[in-house]
């Protein structure tokens, strides 16, 4: 038995059943590091030693014949925008590159309250600002279908050490498919929660009204187990939702009849690869082989979504970044003689490129003369990308889409084009933009093996209709057991 | 054109650190002069990742402001991002109202000479303040103290209606009284909980037009803001008869040269990108909520005022004075409450107190002693212990080294001399003494026993007790 290749739910039975421990479990996922790590790259920061002397101690309580948490002792791995205390957190920036946060996000509370153990801190494209983790400070990480393809982004640290079982899972984080899009080109499970239903309490803000955190899984059934954990209401996040708390493990009934599910032509039209294409035309089929009621619909607004995206995503990180300005944490300049230079030299030096980019932009669309024409409009097609879903969710419980028009890209392709890179989000942003719940899971390959992935759209809070959904059909096809990553080609 | 031809036109943004126990969006503590950074908290130091939780009471207080000086309340508020880069500045943005304040379209109004006048307050706002930047007290460079980084503020913003420096004065001593009054701040300007931008203009009497303005930022104390708009309307007119015009800018008065001064250059003009704050939720009021902070509203200057004509028979004057100040009408209904003489309470209180603080260039409520002590001081008087020349000497002694009333009278050795034997024994010598001011009494000269009164009270360094003097004086002239 290769533990590695088990899911959290099988090796949790294997906690309870006493055949493995927590030792065990965690040692052959640190053996496992060791061996693909260097192949894929997806740690900032790797906590090997210190997982297997909390699994000890796990282990221990349980002798002790305490009662833990069913995941007690199941490792897990971080996207590097999550605040840990004690650990650092460094959003794959330079400007971070030594920040050890004084306190724990909500999330990571929740993962240690239930003794999950970290592995270490994900890989991402610095400040969760790109769609490839190119626009890592540090490193690129590889897709482990294809090592010279990019895994996605931002949270392509994250898809990649899933999709390569060095964690068993992870947490990533979406703004506008940073979940979705690495999950889909790395043949694993992601979902984007319902905007509020997860705390961003201690996650390092890209848009503030976009960021969500959600699970990256190797199949559904652990994306519903990891949502239970990191969702709730939280005091400190003014923004999460004050809903009661479910069980989304129940919702996986295994059962679609009579779901309404609309298919958006606008995502099946120009700019989609035809082997996706047909994939997706199979998933259809498929969902409809399973009794659930397909439609074809219309998302009008869709072609402005992205640009409003950009606007309002850019505008917001300008704002957030702003704090890293050399004086209290972070990097600072060692070039400078006054107040002005510090603060210019320290952001120029510790910001890469493409963060750079979307704080003049950022700024730009706030400034006085042009507010109204950029971030105003945007908020305008915002309210208006909310209304045409709020009416197609009048009709449908679901929504079926590409993830991504394309499979995994080559490294190095589309990094010095931003607007190339940009359309990478197209099926995505605007689920963001509305605050809608979305998974990605995959659907098959294309004829060179690499993973195509679809979304499941639902409306706010159907995190269980879209579980639902998504689990059925896992279980109908069986991708995990068709499709594995080989790890493929040399890295460029 | 002469100097009389001009209008002085001059608008207040008056910032008030509210009394809220904890900050405006995190529970760290908003008291004043504790050791630097150490109130504070992720959340207000603004790490990466943390988040702001509106503190409830700051919209309770905004709202009572609002309410006492006759806003509009809005059911539909907002927060805003004004972001600007600056050391005391950890998110690099402040989280404050663009344009949805929680209060707008106000009034209050002032008086002077008589003359009452009403006074605009366009709107209030609620915002954080920033930290601290300590300059060169440790060498070079500059120390941040983020405690009062995330204090809670109200910004209120005055329509352009004041006319004059006394004006100013006025309407921000105005302020100053309602917001004591209502507990919402406690308006130390000296720690600068309340401190002023003063907007400043000139233009040509019977002109409808606005001149243009400059602002002195963060003013925080009555007499600076008075000389620095009177020399800021003075500097302007010369300005414009010198044929130049005026430039908007921020200006940085100087106490000490007394002169403003340009604080930024131009190229700073700041554009602060004011967007709506995505990691807070709109603030929506009900009437109900509203209703109950209105119904719960502390008594008013106004109201207390009336109190006292009615219920104590001061005078209307003497009233208004008192009332001016929380502080000073507080003092004054505890003193009366132990000593139960309003009139010498009152008395005390705009006379010599309000002398002493004056020359001491204090504000009330930095008076060194307590209400208990004044009224001990009083009945002192009140039961010819003391005298009240003897009273003054008191006051002095409590404004300089406060305690019990009796104590210092007794350490002093001022008890007032009512022994008939001791007074009789003083009468006696001083008539002795002088044969011709009896002799003018008995001429029919009155002035001569107040001269004889008066030595005594000479002889017994102001101790013997005048009403017993007086009695014996007369006693004996008239044998």
């Amino acid at each position: 038995m290769d533990i590695t290749e088990l899911t959290v739910h099988e090796l949790m039975d294997k906690l309870k059943s006493k055949e493995l421990t927590a030792k065990e479990i965690t040692k052959a996922y640190v053996d496992r590091i060791y061996e693909k790590e260097k192949d894929v790259q997806a740690f900032v920061t790797t906590l090997t030693e210190e997982a297997i002397s909390k699994a000890e101690q796990i282990d221990e309580k349980r002798q002790n014949g305490e009662t833990l948490p069913e995941v007690a002792g199941i490792p897990i791995g971080i996207k590097d925008n999550i605040c840990t205390k004690g650990v650092r957190t460094t959003c794959s920036s330079k400007m971070l590159e030594n920040f050890i946060s004084p306190y724990d996000a909500t999330v990571t509370e929740k993962l240690n309250s239930q003794e999950l153990i970290s592995l270490g801190k994900l890989n991402m494209d610095e400040f969760a600002m790109g769609a490839s983790t190119e626009y890592s400070y540090f490193k690129k990480t590889r897709n482990p279908w294809n090592l010279s393809t990019v895994p996605g982004g931002s949270s392509g640290g994250s898809a990649t050490a899933v999709a390569s079982s060095m964690v068993p899972w992870a947490l990533g984080s979406d703004t506008g498919g940073s979940i979705r899009q690495p999950a889909s080109f790395c043949g694993v499970v992601g979902l984007k929660p319902t905007y509020g239903l997860v705390s961003r309490y201690g996650l390092v803000a890209f848009a503030s009204s976009l960021d969500q955190i959600g699970p990256i899984t190797k199949d559904v059934e652990d994306s519903a187990i990891l949502l239970n954990i990191i969702s709730g209401h939280d005091e400190k996040d003014s923004t999460s939702a004050n809903i009661e708390k479910k069980d989304y493990t129940k919702a996986l009934k295994n059962d679609v009849k009579g779901l309404k599910i609309g298919i958006p032509k606008e995502y099946f039209g120009e700019g989609i690869n035809p082997e996706v294409k047909e994939k997706l035309e199979e998933t259809i089929k498929k969902y409809k082989e399973l009794g659930a009621i397909v439609e074809d619909c219309s998302l009008d607004i869709a072609d402005y979504a992205l640009a409003t995206y950009y606007i309002i995503a850019c505008a917001e990180a300008s704002s957030n970044l702003g704090r890293f300005d050399g004086i209290r944490y972070g990097y600072r300049t060692k070039n400078f003689t006054n107040l002005k230079e510090l603060f210019k030299n320290s952001r120029s030096e510790g910001f890469g490129a493409e963060v750079k980019r979307r704080i003049i932009l950022g700024t730009y669309v706030l400034s006085s003369g042009y507010y109204d024409a950029y971030y105003k409009k945007a908020q305008q097609v915002r309210t208006l990308v909310k209304k045409e879903f709020d009416k197609l969710f009048e009709k449908y419980n679901l929504l079926l889409t590409p993830t991504s028009p394309t499979v995994a890209f080559e490294i190095g392709t589309k990094s010095n084009n931003p607007l190339e890179m940009y359309l990478a989000d197209i099926c995505t942003v605007s689920i963001n933009i509305a605050g809608l719940p979305a998974i990605s899971i995959p659907c098959g390959v294309n004829s060179e093996g690499m993973p195509i992935g679809m979304q499941l759209i639902g409306n706010h809070f159907e995190e269980e209709t879209i579980l639902n959904a998504a689990y059925t059909y896992e279980q109908a096809t069986k991708f995990r057991e068709k499709y594995k990553p080989e790890f493929k080609g040399g890295a460029k | 054109m002469a100097r009389e031809d001009y209008e002085i036109v001059i608008g207040l943004e008056v910032h008030a650190e509210l009394s809220t126990k904890t900050k405006i969006f995190c529970s760290c503590p908003t008291e004043f002069g504790a050791e630097p950074n150490t109130h504070v908290c992720p959340v207000c130091m603004a790490m990466p990742g943390t988040l702001p939780v509106l503190n409830e009471k700051v919209v309770e207080y905004a709202v009572k402001a609002g309410l006492a000086t006759n806003c509009e309340i809005s059911r539909d508020s907002k927060n805003d991002r004004k972001n600007y880069f600056y050391p005391d500045l950890p998110k690099s943005y402040q989280i404050s109202q663009f344009d949805k304040p929680l209060c707008e379209h106000g009034k209050v109004e002032i008086e002077e000479d008589g003359e009452k006048k009403t006074i605009g307050i366009t709107r209030i706002h609620i915002e954080e303040d920033a930290g601290k930047l300590n300059h060169n007290e440790f060498g070079a460079g500059s120390l941040v103290d983020l405690n009062r980084a995330g204090v809670p503020l109200i910004e209120i913003v005055s329509e352009p209606d004041m006319r004059s420096s006394k004006d100013a004065e006025n309407y921000l001593r105005k302020m100053k009284s309602i917001l004591e009054y209502i507990e919402v701040s406690d308006c130390k300007m000296q720690e600068g909980s309340l401190r002023a931008d003063v907007n400043v203009s000139v233009r040509k009497k019977g002109e409808t037009k606005f001149g243009t303005r400059t602002e002195m930022k963060n003013m925080n104390s009555f007499k600076s803001i008075v000389r620095a708009i009177d020399y800021e309307a003075e500097r302007q007119i010369d300005v414009i008869e010198d044929g130049g015009t005026i430039t908007q800018e921020t200006l940085r008065w100087d106490d000490v040269s007394g002169k403003t001064f340009p604080m930024r250059d131009k190229e700073d003009a700041q554009d602060y990108r004011y967007f709506p704050e995505p990691d807070l939720v709109a603030i929506r009021l009900s009437d109900e909520y509203i209703e109950n902070i209105k119904n719960n509203l502390p008594e008013l200057p106004e109201s207390r005022r009336q109190r006292y004509v009615e219920e104590y028979k001061l005078s209307e004057k003497d009233s208004k004075m008192l009332t001016a100040s929380k502080y000073l009408s507080n003092l004054f209904e505890e003193a009366l409450k132990i000593c139960g003489n309003a009139k010498a309470v009152c008395n005390w209180l705009l006379s010599d107190v309000s002398r002493i603080l004056n020359e001491k260039e204090m504000e009330p409520d930095q008076i060194p002693f307590t209400a208990p002590e004044l009224a001990k001081m009083i009945e002192l008087i009140d039961k010819g212990t003391i005298s009240s020349a003897i009273g003054k000497k008191v006051l002095e002694e409590l404004f300089e080294n406060p305690k019990d009333p009796e104590e210092i009278v007794k350490e002093k050795g001022w008890v007032q001399i009512s022994d008939e034997g001791a007074i009789k024994e003083v009468v006696t010598k001083i008539l002795e003494n002088n044969p011709q001011s009896i002799a003018d009494y008995k001429a029919g000269k009155d002035r001569a026993l107040g001269f004889l009164v008066g030595q005594a009270m000479k002889e017994t360094k102001g101790k013997a007790n005048p009403q017993m003097l007086n009695k014996m004086f007369l006693e004996e002239l008239n044998k």
